[in-house]
């Protein structure tokens, strides 16, 4: 299931898992998630960019910053989840449309 | 953490090719022939997903020993042009008569074909049964175990 890899994949890499870690104590800017872990900002960003793929955090501005926090109940996961189900659900309806447009046609 | 997440509708659009009429019965009354087997519902062997062609009808799903699992309701039923569903599976792919989502499905015919547009929304709802989340680990075609560590470091 494609979208549980990307969970997995997302988390399962130690760096990218400590950024995550950062945000356990609620939303912070990437500056202070930067702050005290030993990567550079631009490769936070890029951890962040992954898990907000994810639909594992969410961001917002507040001015000039960016602030990440944890999605608590799993809804942007369970959203790209379900955007995975219907996207091979509309493969297959499409598919039946065509297999029994042609049987009419006989 | 006050803030509220509103997933954005999942919305889908895709052209087939062939009639209205068509298309919307595939999708309809046609729905057991196409929906995907690996999510069926609980343990028993699925025969089909079936939905009542009328407003008020139930969305569900047949098994082989003829028992059922509900999956929705039909809340508009407009062939050959729209029909709205309630969607009320939860995270654990259990249905939760508390839960409500939408999945409006319109089919307009564009060229020699139809253009099928779904969209599935109020997903935030899925979230005020978000126990289930943590729950959703043995769901048959779900989540799977690798979401527990989620769960886990969401909790903490």
């Amino acid at each position: 299931m494609a979208n549980a890899n990307r969970v997995f994949a997302a988390l399962t890499d130690p760096p990218r898992r400590a950024v995550f870690e950062r945000l356990r104590d609620g939303p912070r800017a990437v500056g202070e998630i930067a702050r005290g872990l030993p990567v550079t900002r631009p490769a936070v960003s890029q951890h962040l960019k992954v898990l907000k793929e994810a639909g594992l955090v969410d961001d917002r501005s507040e001015g000039t910053r960016r602030i990440y926090q944890i999605d608590p109940k799993g809804l942007g996961a369970m959203r790209a989840w379900l955007d995975q189900f219907w996207d091979s659900a509309l493969s297959a309806f499409a598919a039946e449309v065509e297999r029994s447009a042609k049987e009419e046609k006989k | 953490m006050s803030t509220q997440i509103r997933p954005a509708p999942v919305r889908k659009s895709l052209f087939v090719n062939t009639s209205q009429d068509h298309a919307f019965e595939v999708f309809t009354t046609g729905m057991g022939r196409w929906w995907p087997k690996s999510h069926k519902l609980g343990e028993a062997e699925l025969d089909r997903q079936i939905i009542e062609p009328k407003e008020g009808g139930r969305w569900y799903q047949r098994n082989l020993d003829s028992s059922t699992c509900e999956i929705g309701t039909v809340a508009a039923w407009e062939p050959p042009a729209r029909v709205l569903l309630i969607w009320q599976l939860n995270a654990q792919w259990t249905f939760d008569p508390e839960l409500q989502t939408e999945v409006e499905v319109r089919f307009t015919p564009e060229g020699s074909g139809t253009r099928v547009e779904l969209e599935h929304r109020n997903l935030e709802r899925l979230g005020e049964t978000a126990e289930g989340f943590r729950e959703a680990i043995d769901a048959p075609g779900g989540w799977g175990g690798l979401l527990e560590l989620y769960a886990e470091e969401a909790a903490r």
